[in-house]
């Protein structure tokens, strides 16, 4: 074993993957063995959730490179692997009446999710170009399936092909740069990386690598302009797929993202900054703009999350431990603020309404008061109105870049969440100004209650007393790097 | 700083009304009259619990009063912060008040979704009395934007024709010009970190601050845009005739009474003692901007069909004035300022009180719906004449003393300044007055006005603690002016660097600088001005 460099500690350190890994396989099992047995299938991938989450919690404060320096167990990671199993549980609570009203059978369903879930983790820890590529894949090929679930419907098959040649064109775009930069250092592993460039002069041939890299991540976390995807494989994929897309693995490419060019590309910093500043102010106006003239829900969503990666920009933008720390708070805010509109969402789909449509929101104050009031609060976090927590996301995300001098971009920043407000309001409007109903009753089960609880609580607590969040955010970026180079983090 | 009050007695006043709203929550829907006695309930215990802010208030203290501090967000340096000085309490008295009397007049006003309506109206009053007693800017800064929720449903759900065109457009205006303050909150934020190497958004530590003069300029534009708004100066004003006159009656008069001015205590508390030398520097603008204001102001009222829209105007004109008085920059002026503030709020609150009322008997704004009421309706006219006298400043109303003040304040710093606020004065009585003419005066034209009832008891309550308010300030100013003396010390000071205060002149106060001799008769005129 020691010559390839494992050493049973490892195995230990990969407990919460390896837990991921055996009840995923488990599930596929189960599936065949007994047949039709969706609560179980639901039950047990919630468990396997629940495990993994628990051994996970027990690494904190752990610091230390695993795997012959493939992977990192450090703070960093473990808070994205924690994002990455609260959206993951979340998704699979709001997928379970789902399917039901749309008649699928869960099958593999569950199997998947795990699997993208997997893959998340990976690409938080990964700290070499190999590791990261693998877990990036793993991820989206879960997804290409996902997206595709609904096999009767053409918007779902569309958005799976949709997504898969994307995907597949921007994973090549990725590898490209990868491999450029992998010629330009002669490592993969990102430490080794910073080294060698920082030790060198920027070259063109440099730059063009780091350029296929952002554009190859811009993809995945749907940055204008590489953002064409999103909408419609939002709009198509089953709406907790959507949900998790748009949390998980957003979350997840960030996390990619900022490992590689913070720790890895930390010699062109400037370089970067100038890049990822553009992409920012671009996708933070295209996404608002667009997402205004919108009337599906899920498609105003898919712009809304655009224009939200453009605010995480920001915080990469400043390149600071402070930048990073309102990244992953950000992230962290996003994830119950999103997810929490998509519940709504999900309750909206009956037998006899689709429900994602704005229309469809129309007198919801009437007829479910609580689902109304909750996507208020989301809506409203979204915006970055107080008390939420998206409020506390944005006045981090906007202090780093004025800390580092970027007042343009915090002002573009700030005018963007205004003009937000407009399209999270029309929303407010619907539900609480107009009184037509349409379709059956909502009912509210218990796994979308609870979704819905998570969601509410998450949004109010952090938006009222964030310190705990705070704190969690600055350890992860202290730890952030201090096993890698951590040469440039000021 | 101190807490004279021995317990948490900002608290008790900010959560007072959200007991309210919980206990509202807890309550059936279809019983509406137990909510409105929840409501008004609510309200009167707010305004109470309030009152010792008026006695206990201690106004030989130049310090912060009943000052809470507890830690809220330790890694970034928020804390929960409360405190008052005279200028905080008497606005917060003011709003405590004007709660009362905005829920009081909703009784038989709302009849539709009457359990929210309730709801959004005390929510909106925890966020005023926050949003004036945070010393704490990022604590400032969540309950102003609170308030935006609860005033954009009050306009969108129960307002008139155009109702969600008015709320979008109250909501956004306000919404860029406070984000675009959040940036300038941050730079002060960093700057005193950078001086200091402390986090804080301890206001009070920022008063201290020496900015420089390029940084300043820049926070004091980003200040400028969300308090302006507010205000609301001209040319950002467009968002007040429509947010007035479709909002529900109590949402208009809580909207002028105490909405409007969190925009001149947040250049009073935060523009002039954080960036005082920016505020100097762009006196001319905010000057110019004030007289358009009360010029362009006065002249659209005049030209108004709809009596609510012409109270509306009225207001661009009114705080046109009170921004005069404040960038003057001198004491007096300040103190006109403040003073004019409450008489807006009470003249011009008592004013959409009054177009309420026959709002809600008649369904029409049109002033050439109405003529000759006095005949019919003659307790309302009564009163109708107090508040438009009130409001052009007649001597021995509220109105006089303000206006005097602010006048005498800029006489001496611009004779020209003062020529315009004069006309705007007498446009003020022109359009009033002519208001007053074409509606209560002559013989009933309409015949749907023959019947018009008179006011009921509950509504002449409505308008008793104003007109009581109106005459005292009018005669007896003194304890309104002795509340506010050290508070205008105190940004006078950063204003002016050869500024004395007054109470430090007296002798009163140790430890100040000392006093040249001579510069504390030069304050006289504040007091003898306005026996």
């Amino acid at each position: 074993m020691a010559a390839l460099g494992f050493s049973p500690s490892d195995f230990y350190y990969l407990l919460p993957e390896l837990i991921l890994t055996a009840g995923a396989l488990l599930l596929l099992l189960v599936n065949v063995i007994v047949p039709r047995r969706d609560d179980l299938l639901f039950g047990l991938s919630m468990g396997t959730l629940a495990v993994s989450t628990l051994v996970l919690l027990s690494f904190a404060g752990v610091d230390i490179v695993i795997s012959r320096g493939l992977l990192a167990i450090d703070g960093f990671a473990l808070f994205f692997k924690l994002i990455f199993l609260v959206s993951a549980g979340l998704t699979i609570m709001m997928s379970a009446p789902y399917l039901r009203v749309e008649g699928v059978r869960a099958g593999e369903y569950y199997f998947l999710i795990l699997c993208a879930t997997l893959g998340m983790m990976f690409m938080a820890s990964g700290i070499d170009l190999i590791t990261l590529f693998i877990g990036l894949e793993t991820m989206a090929i879960a997804f290409y399936i996902l997206a595709g679930y609904l096999k009767p419907s053409h918007r779902s098959n569309e958005a799976a092909v949709k997504y898969f040649l994307l995907g597949a064109f921007s994973l090549g775009i990725l590898l490209y740069g990868m491999s450029i930069v992998y010629g330009m250092t002669g490592s993969t592993r990102l430490d080794e990386i910073a080294v060698a460039l920082a030790a060198q002069d920027r070259s063109l041939v440099l730059s063009l690598g780091m350029i296929l890299l952002a554009a190859g991540m811009g993809f995945k976390i749907a940055a204008v302009p590489f953002h064409m995807w999103a909408p419609d494989v939002y709009e198509g994929a089953p709406t907790p797929v959507t949900a998790f897309l748009s949390v998980g693995s957003k979350a997840a490419s960030f996390a990619m993202l900022l490992r590689i060019f913070i720790e890895g590309l930390a010699a062109l910093t400037p370089d970067w900054q100038v890049v990822f500043a553009f992409l920012a102010v671009v996708t933070m106006t295209v996404g608002n703009i667009a997402a205004i003239t919108q009337s599906n829900m899920k498609r105003m969503l898919a712009y809304s999350s655009i224009a939200h990666a453009g605010y995480v920009l920001i915080g990469v933008v400043a390149a600071t431990e402070r930048g990073v720390v309102a990244a992953l708070v950000y992230l962290w805010v996003y994830l119950f603020m999103q997810l929490g509109a998509f519940t709504v969402i999900t309750m909206l789909r009956r037998r006899d309404v689709v429900g994602d449509e704005l229309k469809d929101m129309s007198g919801l104050f009437a007829r479910s008061p609580i689902a109304a009031v909750a996507m208020l609060l989301f809506m409203l976090s979204l915006g970055g109105i107080p008390p939420t927590a998206g409020f506390m996301g944005k006045v981090w995300i906007f202090g780093a870049a004025i800390d580092q001098g970027f007042i343009w971009l915090a002002v573009v920043g700030v005018v963007n969440s205004a003009i937000s407000l407009y399209y999270y309001l029309r929303v407010v409007v619907f539900m609480f100004f107009r009184e037509e109903t349409t379709g059956s009753e909502i009912t509210i089960g218990p796994a979308l209650a609870t979704a819905l609880a998570v969601g509410v609580v998450g949004t109010i607590l952090f938006g009222i007393y964030p310190q705990w969040l705070f704190d969690q955010a600055q350890n992860a970026a202290a730890l952030f790097g201090s096993t890698a180079s951590s040469a440039m983090l000021r | 700083m101190s807490n004279a009050a021995g317990f948490p007695l900002l608290s008790l006043i900010l959560f007072t009304p959200l007991v309210g709203v919980v206990l509202l929550l807890l309550t059936d829907r279809r019983q509406e009259d137990r909510i409105r006695w929840i409501a008004n309930a609510t309200a009167g215990a707010g305004f109470l619990v309030s009152l010792p802010l008026w006695f206990w208030y201690d106004t030989q203290d130049a310090g912060w009063q009943f000052v809470e501090r507890l830690a809220w967000i330790p890694s970034i340096g928020a804390e929960y912060f409360l405190g008052v000085d005279g200028f905080s309490a008497l606005l917060i008295l003011l709003t405590t008040l004007m709660g009362v009397i905005g829920v009081l007049s909703s009784w038989t006003a709302i009849t539709v979704r009457v359990k929210e309506y309730y709801v959004f109206l005390l929510a909106l009053q925890t966020g005023m009395l926050g949003a004036f007693m945070a010393l704490d800017f990022l604590l400032f800064f969540l309950f102003w934007e609170v308030m935006l929720v609860p005033m954009y449903f009050l306009i969108g759900i129960w307002g008139s024709d155009n109702r969600l065109y008015s709320a979008i457009k109250f909501f956004l205006f306000t919404l860029v010009g406070s984000v675009v303050m959040l940036l300038g909150i941050l730079a002060v934020y960093f700057y005193n970190h950078s001086v200091t190497g402390v986090y804080t958004f301890d206001v009070t530590q920022f008063h201290q601050l020496n900015i420089p003069d390029g940084l300043q300029w820049w926070i004091f534009l980003a200040f400028f845009l969300g308090f302006a708004v507010k205000v609301p100066m001209f040319p950002f004003h467009t968002w007040l005739p429509d947010a007035h006159t479709d909002a529900p009656t109590a949402g208009s008069v809580i909207l002028a009474a105490v909405l409007l001015k969190m925009g001149t205590y947040g250049f009073i508390r935060f523009s002039l003692p954080i960036v005082p030398e920016a505020t100097a520097a762009f006196v001319p603008l905010v000057v110019g901007l004030s007289i358009i204001g009360i010029i362009y102001g006065a002249l659209v009222a005049m030209a108004q069909k709809d009596w609510k829209r012409l109270v509306a105007y009225s207001s661009v004109s009114h705080m046109g004035m009170v921004m005069l008085g404040m960038f003057a920059l001198t004491p007096v002026g300040i103190t006109g300022s403040i003073v004019q503030q409450l008489n807006h709020g009470i003249s011009t609150g008592a004013l959409f009180l009054i177009v309420g009322i026959v709002y809600e008997r008649r369904h029409t704004r049109e002033i050439a719906e109405y003529g000759g009421l006095s005949k019919v309706m003659p307790v309302y006219a009564t009163i109708f004449l107090v508040m438009t006298m009130s409001s052009i400043g007649l001597p021995t109303l509220n109105g006089f003393i303000g206006e005097v003040l602010i006048l005498q304040g800029i006489f001496v710093v611009s004779k020209f300044w003062a020529f315009v606020a004069a006309s705007g004065i007498v446009l003020g009585a022109a359009y009033m007055l002519w208001l007053y003419q074409r509606t209560m005066f002559g013989n009933v034209t309409n015949p749907k006005n023959e019947g018009l009832p008179d006011l009921s008891m509950r509504e002449i309550w409505t308008f008793v603690p104003l007109l009581v308010l109106a005459v005292w300030i009018g005669l007896y100013p003194k304890p309104f002016l002795d509340r506010l003396e050290t508070s205008v010390d105190n940004v006078m000071a950063r204003v002016s660097s050869d500024y004395t205060p007054r109470l430090a002149a007296a002798g009163a106060q140790a430890g100040q600088r000392e006093v040249p001799s001579g510069t504390a008769g030069a304050q006289a005129p504040v007091r003898g001005g306005t026996r």
